[in-house]
């Protein structure tokens, strides 16, 4: 207990001071942990801490950000990715595979070792790529989703790798594997259960277990976290989504497919669920530890003093392998016509070697295809060249956006996003405004908290999530940074004006629109910084006030004029009264407030005594015909001034 | 019998004297059909199949309002610009109301001899209605001369009201049992209620 508190509160603080020095010299979050990892290696060296046992369970954090990745893409998009995905992924692999596999046998390996090397160096870091295109927005860049669709075919490429990498093992390394270790059987291999099945009943469990994972994302989970809704306890939530996350990796394991791929297929199939982004909230703070953990013990697990004895071959190492993977991809990028700017964000991010290449290296070694003296070589490179991701898209940032921003003649990135407006709160008041955006063709996003509410909306084919817009993590994950406007129509009159404060400081480019249940409310949500404030009953009173005028014999015209006379009215007293409002002190003891409140029912009780000048508008006035005289005296002032 | 639809657009009805005098008529006549356009219409959202099926309905359009700024009140701007639509009205297949007749009862507040190429308002009040004529023609309606009342806001003090109104429904009647003359007149005449060309009853 005590040595796990300690582990914990060393990376905690490691990662807890570095990240946001980096983050604020500009070098994002990841190089933060690497460093971080770096600066606490000694210590856990010191205190003998297994660097890599818990680098194995940090990596649950990779299959965490695939699932997260998964809730992001609807089946349709990912099958408009399909050309890249085959096309650009697959010539990825497999034309730096070869290329790594020839330079290797030149410097002297046999093919075999040549061929393994080539295969854990042709991957890319999906954790660093990602959480760092992420961070700074590239995500939708043009860039961003190639190096997404690289990074995605190569996850599925390390399946078939994982199977034809102990078909290259070396007949002397088994040899000696077989005589120091017969009993250390490997992490993976002991949960299997298909080893000992053949060919085609391991392809018939694969397929079922996919499946399987399908089936159970399309028609189970919503009657369970329905079911788990109605608890209403939100750690309950986020049990069950971790339980969701944790089954499936679970089963992946045991039918021998990477968990990674088995959670980004249920992220897609649960992207269209009305529970996403109550899943995204309660998953991303686990992925964003669980990642922090991995890159530290990257960074810790570097062994200088290997780097220190081999400088020059190490450093050579590492650079020719970022300089060829980033020539191969930008060869790619050329034939695949990925544009400008985007061409080298797409070749700099792709150019290291990845998390899976620590996976294949340690598993090419316990299939004796790699001799461990050269696998801690490799390892090096790898991490090594992790370490320079970060410094590779500074570049990117500093130098080849500033080049293209001169040269501009591609077309803009498109943007599929634009004009999201949030709707919290989907009942009479938030529906009406969603269907009236949706028909203009705005796109929205619809949380709100009763499932019983959202099981007659999807019904009607409503697009709306499940959650609490109170909770930051929520709306973050609806995307309140990229949207254009929030409509606030929840029920709770408190709520309403925390989340007008809330999104009004955090988000101030934020547009709110917000419901008042009455007066005192619209002053509220005023001095809580809101601007656009709709009482719930005005509208339809000031209709039913029209429509008692019309059915009192007063011409449709007159009683249109009449009211909205009323409705610019009110609503120049309710302006006034809004700015001499203050929340910190009682209406009553409030001065201001008070004297023109006075002044407004006076003038409301003259006008209800049939004093129509109180309410006279602009729109009393109207035409009056010109006499000779108005004519003559604008031809004597025509006449002057010529 | 001409099917007549009148069509009044005055939004300040209430300080109207002549107007609403003449729309009470206008809806009392049997045999015609009368539409006040602000009634109707309060926040100016014209139905426009309704529009369009009335217009099929009807050999004679009769609008009636007082003169604003030269032209017509904004509602029957609105009322032109949208159902008066491209293939409807005019240009092709727009031959909806080929043949019909659009004619104007209007009131002026100036005098009549404001309205001449001496007087204050410089043209006469013919002019001012070319708009109204060129639609008409581009529709291939009719435009006969239309009926019109000077000096409107004296009209109840010189006890002009009663007869212009009651010339008023001389003309509803007579347009609706074909005893209105459309040949008499030309491009520049107005009539009052003393020159309407209307036919005895045989």
């Amino acid at each position: 207990m005590d040595g796990f508190l300690l582990l914990a509160f060393l990376f905690l603080i490691a990662g807890v001071i570095a990240v946001p020095i980096a983050s604020r010299l500009g070098l994002g979050s990841v190089l933060g942990y690497l460093l971080a990892g770096i600066a606490i290696a000694p210590i856990l060296d010191l205190l003998h801490v297994d660097v890599v046992s818990i680098q194995h369970f940090a990596e649950f954090g990779v299959v965490m950000m695939l699932f997260l990745v998964g809730l992001e893409l609807e089946p349709r998009m990912l099958w408009a990715m399909r050309d890249r995905l085959l096309g650009l992924g697959g010539l990825q692999v497999g034309v730096t595979a070869a290329l790594i596999m020839g330079i290797a046998m030149l410097l002297g390996q046999s093919w075999s070792i040549a061929l393994a090397i080539g295969l854990v160096f042709s991957l890319s870091s999906t954790a660093i790529v990602l959480q760092t295109l992420n961070e700074k927005g590239l995500m939708k860049s043009d860039g961003g989703q190639s190096s997404f669709a690289v990074l995605l075919s190569q996850d599925i490429a390390v399946i078939p790798m994982l199977a034809f990498i102990p078909l290259l093992a070396l007949p002397e390394l088994q040899e000696i594997a077989a005589a120091t270790h017969a009993a250390a059987d490997d992490g993976h291999a002991s949960l299997s259960l298909v080893d000992r099945l053949n060919g085609w009943q391991r392809a018939l469990v694969t397929v079922a277990a996919i499946a399987f994972v399908v089936i159970v994302g399309s028609y189970l989970t919503r009657p369970i976290f329905r079911f788990i809704a109605v608890a209403r306890l939100r750690e309950l939530f986020t049990a069950t989504a971790l339980l969701l996350v944790i089954a499936i990796a679970l089963l992946m394991v045991v039918v021998g497919l990477s968990p990674a791929l088995g959670t980004f297929l249920a992220g897609v199939v649960l992207a269209n669920s009305e529970y996403r982004h109550e899943l995204e909230s309660n998953i991303d703070p686990f992925k964003g530890l669980l990642l922090g953990v991995f890159f530290i013990t990257v960074g810790a697990a570097i062994e200088f003093d290997l780097l220190l004895n081999n400088l020059g071959e190490m450093l050579g190492l590492t650079f020719g392998l970022i300089a060829l993977k980033a020539l191969v991809l930008y060869g790619l990028g050329r034939v695949f016509r990925i544009g400008g700017a985007d061409r080298w964000l797409f070749s700099l991010g792709l150019a290291q070697a990845g998390e899976f290449g620590f996976v294949l290296l340690s598993f090419s070694v316990a299939s004796s295809v790699i001799p461990p003296a050269l696998a801690e070589r490799l390892l090096l490179v790898v991490a090594l060249s992790m370490l320079l991701t970060p410094l590779l898209f500074i570049v990117y940032e500093k130098w080849i956006t500033r080049l293209f921003a001169e040269s501009q003649d591609r077309e803009p990135d498109e943007i599929d996003e634009t004009g999201k407006v949030i709707i919290a709160g989907h009942g009479r008041f938030g529906g009406i405004v969603n269907r009236i955006l949706l028909s203009a063709g705005f796109k929205t996003v619809v949380l709100d908290y009763q499932s019983e509410q959202l099981d007659m909306l999807r019904a009607f084919g409503v697009k709306v999530f499940f959650g609490d817009a109170m909770r930051p993590d929520l709306l973050h994950a609806a995307g309140i940074e990229e949207a254009r406007m929030l409509v606030i129509a929840i029920d709770d009159r408190e709520s309403a004006t925390e989340l007008v404060h809330y999104v009004t400081e955090s988000y101030p480019h934020v547009y709110i629109v917000a419901r008042a249940v009455d007066r005192h409310h619209v002053y509220e949500l005023w001095s809580a910084g809101c601007r656009d404030i709709i009482r719930d009953t005005f509208d339809s009173s000031v209709r039913a006030g029209r429509s008692a005028l019309e059915a009192l014999g007063v011409h449709p015209y007159d009683a249109e004029r009449q009211v909205r006379g009323f409705v610019i009215n009110d609503g120049k007293q309710m302006f006034a009264l809004a700015s001499s409002y203050d929340p910190d002190i009682p209406a009553h003891e409030n001065e201001e407030y008070v004297r023109r409140t006075r002044e407004y029912l006076d003038r409301q009780a003259e006008a209800m005594q049939g004093n129509a000048a109180a309410f006279a508008t602009r729109l009393d006035r109207g035409w009056v015909p010109p006499t000779a005289e108005d004519v003559d005296a604008e031809t004597s002032k025509a006449s002057d001034d010529g | 019998m001409a099917r007549l639809i009148v069509y009044f657009a005055h939004p300040g009805h209430k300080y109207s004297q002549v107007n609403c005098a003449m729309s009470r008529v206008a809806r009392e006549v049997d045999g015609v059909t009368y539409v006040d356009l602000y009634g109707d219409y309060p926040r100016f959202d014209i139905n426009v199949d309704i529009e369009q099926q009335r217009l099929l309905d009807h050999d004679v359009v009769l609008f009636q309002f007082p003169l604003f700024w030269y032209s017509t009140p904004s509602i029957l701007k609105e009322w032109q610009d949208i159902v008066l639509e491209h293939g409807f009205a005019y240009g092709a297949g727009g031959d909806k109301l080929a043949g019909k007749t659009m004619m104007l009862a209007i009131t002026a507040a100036g005098p009549e001899e404001a309205y001449s190429t001496g007087g204050y308002q410089r043209y006469p009040l013919r002019e001012f209605l070319r708009p109204l004529e060129q639609t008409a023609n581009l529709c291939s309606m009719r435009f006969p001369p239309p009926y019109v009342l000077y000096s409107a806001l004296k009209a109840p003090s010189a006890g002009e009201v009663e007869p212009h109104v009651e010339g008023y429904e001389r003309l509803l009647r007579s347009i609706r049992d074909d005893r209105y003359d459309w040949a008499v007149g030309d491009a520049d005449t107005v009539h009052g209620y003393a020159s309407l060309p209307i036919r005895k009853e045989s």
